[in-house]
């Protein structure tokens, strides 16, 4: 018999980690600091001391929230710094995501603070603007969501969106029906969804490898098709109906949110609900549960006999539904035509939004709306003469997931099978 | 070896030794005793080699492709129409359409049988001749590049997705110092290569750092930088000083005749670039095979924790490779800003960078498969060109031709299934390096 050991509870020091002084909080809080002074001093100063209007309405008419341009920048700026100081100095602990959300907020309040000084902003057209932009991107991000969280990568949303806007144009002209024409849209991405499937899950290919192929098959596909069909014969081939828009009496009368949510067409609400079912899906449901478990850890979700491969391909494919009618959205709203490689890298910043909101789908939805807002604020301020170009304004989300990916702000972590094949032994 | 037992048995047991050890398949197809050497011969070419997988697939890419021709051209459609009627008739207009096309493929690509004859005649000049193997070759230069670039990536284990940033990055660097700096014909012409080199090199190196010191995938990264390079290209070009005075459009001023890289002339557009092209294929494959870096990068490619563990600094590896990859890159771009497009504009860079990619695949990652790889798309880009002016087929075939090539290439175990090859002896296609983020 071996002896008991006689080393009492006490005899073991008690290690815990070392907190470092740098923690995440307090990195947040000196980046908050920084971007403060930065606002304070040069916003500010830059700024016409004039009145800024933030009108509530599509332009310059009707109510309106007004401030000095340049006393707006240094306050804004000011509480930046203030925010800043609050998680520098370690306090709030539990409050930081809304100390942080307030400090970059009012970061972005001092910017269009300068920038507005002397003319107006028209709030609802820049929240309208900005849904605009960003509806497609939740769409091609959800579809990302679905794939990754299943251990499927997809890089390829640009070609399903690609494909989705021709199928779109194409069979919706040819039936001169808007809802044939979100059909064949879905059903565009869903074949891009199923090489994307079968290369990765059956023939284990190197998913980005593939990602990127389909991408560039996608480009000369609708390329070739629409030189040859559409540019010959525009009205025959290229002329779908727009997508009508409803209005819902009552909601719809609520000032700003009202016209941006409630007189719209059919796929904002797509968008919008699937972001709500897909996190209820995945967090709440039988489904979700086993999408997790084959994401994080395939061969122990297969030892409980989860069927690995057939989930992913449910998943992928699914995805390749959703990311082409946000591929529909290009044709049948945003111009009414299909255009050789129109979406012009809106699949990646479909990607980035999905990595910068940290595949979850609400993280989607809130990345894609950022990305949509700087886009939709690039293009407006460009158009008012700004002195800030529009294209570095536009490189904003790509900036903004280098640095989420860096773990310069808090690390994004993607799911630990994400991109490798299962080969069951 | 007994050739009497019934086919689907010999399939049968091909597959049971397939899924064994490759020994057991290596030492199943050693020549038996009544083989003759072609017996031998056509067993292996009917074999998943890598030879034959590239030809077949760039075949069942052209059938594709040939698909695409005729269900886009409603004229042939037509036929269809009545198809059981007359079959000969929509199988006439089909072949047509498709010979057609192809045909032009290969007289843009290679060599035009008609300007042969002129030439002999007297009538044409050995210009014309040469003219469609000057246009391959000056297609292919900037791919050798980028495709160097990621094959080099590949090796050490990193996905180099940013290879068309880092040529936009190239092209800005080559052509500012084109025709900013005022230097003597020759000097300049290095100095220009060399700044293009800095850009691409200076782009590879953020993710490069990035993956070192944080572990940020550096596809994501390289993925985003290609956006931000080509913002900050339509940018740069509409500044003052660099947009050619008295144009409204987005060009920058031309490159000094003394930073170009010098041309045949004439109608051939070929130039120094494919010369440099393969100088540095032969220089990449040193450094690959040869030198202590390549080792490493090799080691570090082949299993980052060993490599860590036999004192190789993964992380100083990761970034010296993103450098030495941007670098490639963004040469790329400075042959084709100073060899033929002569000024920056957005689209200078075309899609040399995802291009890039797809012929480091095709050339199976190393620098002489890549080389080749390089001219067989430079040659489709070549022959796609005639193609679109002659037989009215849009230049966009080639796209779908090369990805699709690409498709087949990447999954050797399809082109398998379908032409029901036997497994290869030295089956090394495909290399599966899946890792996701």
């Amino acid at each position: 018999m071996t002896p008991v050991s006689t080393a009492t509870v006490e005899d073991r020091k008690q290690i815990t980690a070392p907190t470092r002084f740098w923690d995440r909080q307090r990195r947040l809080g000196a980046g908050l600091v920084l971007i403060g002074l930065i606002a304070t001093a040069f916003f500010g100063p830059l700024a016409p001391s004039e009145t800024a209007r933030f009108t509530l309405s599509e332009d310059a008419a009707g109510a309106a929230l007004s401030i000095n341009g340049q006393l707006g920048a240094i306050l804004f700026g000011l509480v930046t710094v203030a925010a800043g100081a609050v998680l520098l100095a370690g306090w709030a602990r539990r409050h930081q995501t809304a100390v942080l959300s307030v400090g970059i907020l009012c970061f972005v309040l001092s910017f269009l603070c300068w920038q507005v000084a002397g003319d107006f902003l028209p709030l609802v057209d820049m929240a309208g603007g900005t849904l605009e932009v960003a509806v497609p991107l939740v769409l091609g991000a959800l579809a990302g969501v679905l794939g990754e969280r299943s251990g499927v990568v997809n890089v390829a949303i640009e070609g399903q969106f690609l494909m989705g806007a021709f199928g779109a144009a194409l069979v919706g002209t040819m039936a001169t029906s808007v809802w044939l024409g979100l059909f064949s849209a879905a059903i565009g991405g869903v074949l891009i969804a199923a090489i994307l499937a079968v290369l990765a899950i059956r023939y284990l290919v190197d998913q980005v490898v593939v990602g990127i192929v389909l991408n560039l098959l996608a480009l000369g596909i609708t390329g070739f098709l629409y030189e040859r069909l559409m540019q010959t014969d525009a009205q025959a081939y290229n002329q779908p109906p727009r997508m009508p828009e409803w209005r819902i009496p009552g909601l719809a009368d609520i000032p700003v949110v009202g016209p941006v949510l409630f007189d719209t067409n059919l796929l904002v609400w797509l968008a919008l609900i699937l972001v709500f079912a897909i996190h209820f899906g995945l967090t709440r449901t039988r489904w979700g549960l086993r999408t997790r478990a084959v994401g994080e850890h395939p061969t122990a979700a297969d030892t409980v006999g989860i069927r690995v491969r057939g989930l992913r391909y449910v998943n992928v494919l699914v995805g390749g539904l959703i990311a082409g009618a946000g591929g529909a959205y290009f044709t049948l709203v945003s111009t009414g035509s299909f255009n050789k490689n129109m979406t012009a890298g809106a699949g990646f910043i479909a990607l980035a939004a999905l990595i910068f909101g940290r595949w979850t789908p609400f993280g989607a939805l809130g990345a894609a709306l950022f990305f949509g807002f700087t886009q939709k604020l690039a293009t407006h301020l460009s158009v008012a003469g700004s002195s800030v170009p529009s294209q570095f304004l536009n490189m904003l989300p790509y900036l903004a997931t280098i640095v989420a990916v860096a773990g310069l702000v808090g690390r994004v972590r993607a799911p630990a099978a994400d991109g490798q094949p299962y080969i069951k032994s | 070896m007994t050739t009497e037992e019934p086919a689907a048995a010999a399939e049968e047991r091909e597959k049971t030794a397939a899924e064994r050890e490759p020994a057991a398949i290596a030492a199943k197809q050693e020549p038996g005793d009544g083989d003759s050497f072609l017996s031998h011969f056509l067993r292996n070419l009917w074999s998943a080699n890598t030879v034959t997988v590239t030809v077949l697939s760039v075949v069942i890419a052209m059938v594709i492709g040939a698909i695409l021709i005729v269900v886009s051209d409603p004229a042939v459609l037509d036929t269809f129409a009545y198809f059981t009627a007359r079959p000969a008739d929509a199988l006439n207009a089909s072949w047509t359409a498709v010979s057609n096309a192809y045909a032009d493929l290969f007289k843009g690509a290679i060599v035009d049988p008609a300007a042969v004859t002129a030439w002999a005649d007297g009538t044409g000049t050995w210009q014309q001749v040469l003219f469609p193997i000057s246009e391959t070759l000056t297609y292919a230069a900037p791919l050798v590049f980028t495709g160097l670039s990621v094959a080099l990536a590949f090796r050490g284990g990193l996905f180099n997705i940013g290879g068309q940033g880092q040529a936009i990055l190239g092209t800005i660097c080559a052509a500012l110092a084109g025709f900013l700096l005022p230097l003597p014909p020759v000097i300049h012409l290095i100095a220009a290569l060399l700044a293009g080199v800095l850009g691409g090199a200076l782009w590879g190196f953020v993710p490069g750092i990035l993956k070192a010191r944080t572990g940020a995938h550096e596809v994501i990264v390289t993925i985003m930088l290609n956006y931000t390079a080509n913002l900050f290209l339509s940018w740069l070009i509409l500044q003052k000083g660099i947009q050619q005075a008295g144009r409204s459009d987005a060009i920058s001023e031309p490159v000094d005749s003394s930073a170009q890289l010098p041309a045949i002339g004439g109608e051939l557009r070929v130039n120094l670039g494919i010369v440099l092209a393969v100088l540095t294929t032969a220089g990449v494959a040193w450094l690959l095979n040869r030198s202590a870096f390549g080792f490493e990068l090799r080691a570090v490619g082949a299993n980052p924790a060993a490599a860590k563990t036999a004192g190789i600094s993964v992380a100083r590896t990761y970034t010296l490779l993103m450098v030495a990859a941007g670098g490639l890159a963004g040469l790329g771009g400075a042959t084709q800003v100073l060899g033929t497009a002569h000024a920056l504009t957005t689209q200078v860079v075309g899609n040399i960078g995802f291009d890039g990619l797809l012929v480091a695949l095709l050339g199976r990652n190393r620098p002489w498969g890549t080389l080749l790889a390089a001219i067989l798309f430079g040659a489709l880009r070549a022959g796609g060109n005639r193609m679109q002016s002659f037989s009215g087929i849009s230049v966009e075939l080639v796209t779908v031709l090369q990805a699709l090539i690409v498709i087949f290439i990447a999954a050797p175990a399809l082109v398998k299934a379908i032409f029901h090859l036997r497994a290869a002896r030295s089956a090394r296609l495909g290399a599966s390096m899946a890792k996701g983020w």
